[in-house]
């Protein structure tokens, strides 16, 4: 479990301080993966080294699995930040060391015998899927490849909490694809709290149980994510899920938007919202998708003139937030 | 000096070509004593000392500003002097430690001092060139700080000290050439008495070709070290050890 509660962070003094974190407060339990989003800048570097405790918070406490970090002595802290496993943005291997020597590093600080540390190492990189890249340099080995040894390394001490900065970005989407489903699979089996600091929706889409967004040092939005994606006024959710571009309506009839409001939309809702308006519903674009096991999507369908308000009440009751594009003329750029 | 006493009766007339090596050989032997056990001294102070100085630095692991100021003059002061006025200077300091003010005990004071400030530098330089995210990530994987100078800036700094001692050995050698001047002996002492004193050509010749040579093999064995002590230099594609083992014999 990983607790902030009024994490402020400034760096400088005086008339040149700059406030990068202010005020923050969230938590995640155990077995939960948090993503934090936000633009470049936004402070979520400086977000992931208070939580290990790099940089000491100005002010507020950093909690994890109940112990108050930011109380601790450096010696202290020294103990405690082997319960947090950080994963760097550009994985942070040692160049002159190999694959196993760097998985076996925080074994070697911590003083576990040869013996055992190789036993350790043999298994981490054989969970990471890297068995036989044991012996190969970082040169050696592609980024995703790279990624996922600083993921073994970041595992050698048995850390109940994952701390991720940026540790897909810039990787093809197949390696991106790699390092989510290890991490998923690393929560389930070891029921670790993942920290996911990202820049890329996309892969908050496919990671995170729940996300916040960061923006000048403040969580503008936060909440788990099926409940940003399937509530119309979330400008996180949209931003997950982009409106992508779709046909344009015939002449006649209006463009409307239907995004999933609701847990259980009926999967023949066009059928059903046609026979309770009494007219046809053509589908001209739509996007939808199974996130944590919620349907989830949007889709734009044309209408003939209908009274907004019918139509509106009708795709409540299917579960279904309706809002209408424009009459007549799609509005092809409306991607949020 | 010991291989000079036959020699000292011996004044302006030239060596013969016999007994040249008898004379040079036993001189380049002092000269690689003497450098060997200055570079011994060098290296097991300059290291730490660079590495604290490094991380007194600014974004040093033990950041303090005042420490880091008078310790940084401390060393400028070492590598502002000339070889020859230090080695005069610290005559009295010389003589406190060793007893003496001749011979190769009384040059490897004075090359000690100057080499550490040299090698200092040349650490400290090293490690700025370790990218910080290096530390970063020790302290993260509970690193103590010891650690994360031995493992994450020393480590990782290798080949670039081991290219920075070898410019620094071969500085040595020079200076204990100018050592050799004041009695220490080696080949700078045989170069100074024969060659310049007495107009030895031939003499003069031969130990600029030793020093020459000397030169070029510490520079040559540096050379492989670094590229030995770099992975990227060293494998290509394959990785097994004995592949690479197999390729650093080759180097
Ligand atoms: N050591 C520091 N001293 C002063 N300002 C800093 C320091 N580190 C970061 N900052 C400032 O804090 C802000 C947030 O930086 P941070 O690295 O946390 O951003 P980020 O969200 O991780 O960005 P990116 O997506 O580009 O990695 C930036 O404006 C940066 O200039
Ligand atoms: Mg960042």
């Amino acid at each position: 479990m990983i607790g902030l509660e009024q994490l402020t962070k400034v760096y400088g003094h005086g008339a040149d301080a700059t406030v990068v974190l202010d005020h923050l407060d969230f938590r995640v339990e155990a077995g939960e993966i948090y993503a934090v989003v936000g633009p470049s800048g936004a402070g979520k570097s400086t977000l992931a080294a208070c939580v290990n405790l790099l940089e000491r918070p100005t002010s507020g406490s950093v909690v994890v699995n109940g112990d108050v970090l930011s109380d601790l002595s450096e010696a202290q802290l020294q103990v405690a930040r082997r319960r947090i496993g950080t994963i760097f943005q550009s994985d942070g291997l040692f160049a002159r060391r190999t694959a196993a020597q760097n998985v076996a590093l925080p074994l070697q600080y911590l003083g576990v015998t040869p013996g055992e540390t190789r036993r350790r190492v043999a298994e981490l990189l054989d969970r990471v899927g890297l068995a036989d890249r044991a012996g190969h340099y970082p040169h050696q080995l592609s980024g995703g490849q790279r990624q996922r040894v600083g993921i073994a390394r970041a595992l050698a001490l048995k850390p109940t909490v994952l701390l991720s900065d940026e540790a897909t970005s810039g990787l093809d989407p197949q390696s991106t694809d790699a390092i989510v489903s290890l991490l998923k699979e690393l929560r389930d089996d070891l029921g670790l709290s993942i920290l996911f600091i990202t820049h890329e929706m996309d892969t908050v889409l496919q990671v995170a149980d729940s996300v916040a967004r960061l923006d000048h040092g403040h969580i503008v939005e936060s909440g788990r994510i099926v409940d940003l994606l399937q509530s119309p006024e979330s400008d996180l959710g949209r931003a997950l899920r982009p409106w992508r571009a779709h046909t344009e309506p015939e002449t006649g009839e209006s463009a409307w938007q239907l995004a999933y409001a609701a847990k259980s939309v009926p999967t023949d809702w066009i059928t059903q919202l046609a026979a309770r308006l009494g007219a046809p519903v053509s589908l001209l674009g739509a996007s939808i998708e199974t996130v944590n096991g919620a349907t989830v999507g949007h889709a734009t369908v044309g209408l003939p003139p209908i009274d907004p308000q019918r139509v509106v009440a009708a795709a409540d009751e299917l579960g279904l937030a309706a809002q209408q594009v424009s009459s007549g003329i799609a509005d092809l750029e409306r991607v949020a | 000096m010991s291989a000079l006493g036959g020699f000292g009766v011996l004044a302006n007339q030239t060596v013969p070509l016999g007994e040249i090596p008898a004379l040079v050989l036993p001189a380049l032997g002092e000269t690689l004593i003497m450098v060997g056990i200055t570079m011994a001294i060098v290296v097991i102070v300059g290291i730490p000392l660079g590495s604290i100085i490094f991380n007194l630095a600014p974004g040093g692991l033990f950041e303090n500003r005042s420490l880091h100021t008078v310790l940084s003059w401390v060393i400028s002061i070492g590598r502002s002097l000339p070889f020859l006025i230090l080695m005069a200077a610290i005559i009295p300091f010389t003589r406190l430690i060793t007893g003496t003010n001749i011979g190769i005990p009384a040059a490897v004071v004075p090359m000690s001092i100057a080499g550490i400030a040299f090698f200092t530098r040349i650490v400290e330089n090293s490690l700025r060139s370790i990218p910080p995210s290096y530390a970063r990530v020790a302290k993260a994987s509970g690193a103590s700080n010891l650690q994360v100078i031995r493992t994450a800036q020393l480590n990782e700094a290798v080949p670039s000290i081991i290219g920075g001692l070898t410019i620094n050995t071969i500085a040595m050698i020079e200076y204990s050439a100018i050592a050799g001047t004041i009695g220490a002996g080696g080949i700078g002492y045989v170069a100074v008495t024969y060659g310049y004193q007495r107009f030895d050509n031939t003499v003069m010749g031969v130990t600029i070709v030793i020093l020459v040579a000397t030169v070029a093999a510490v520079q040559l064995i540096g050379d492989r070290l670094v590229r030995f002590t770099t992975p990227q230099l060293r494998t290509s594609s394959s990785s097994s050890s004995s592949s690479r083992l197999k390729t650093a014999v080759q180097a």
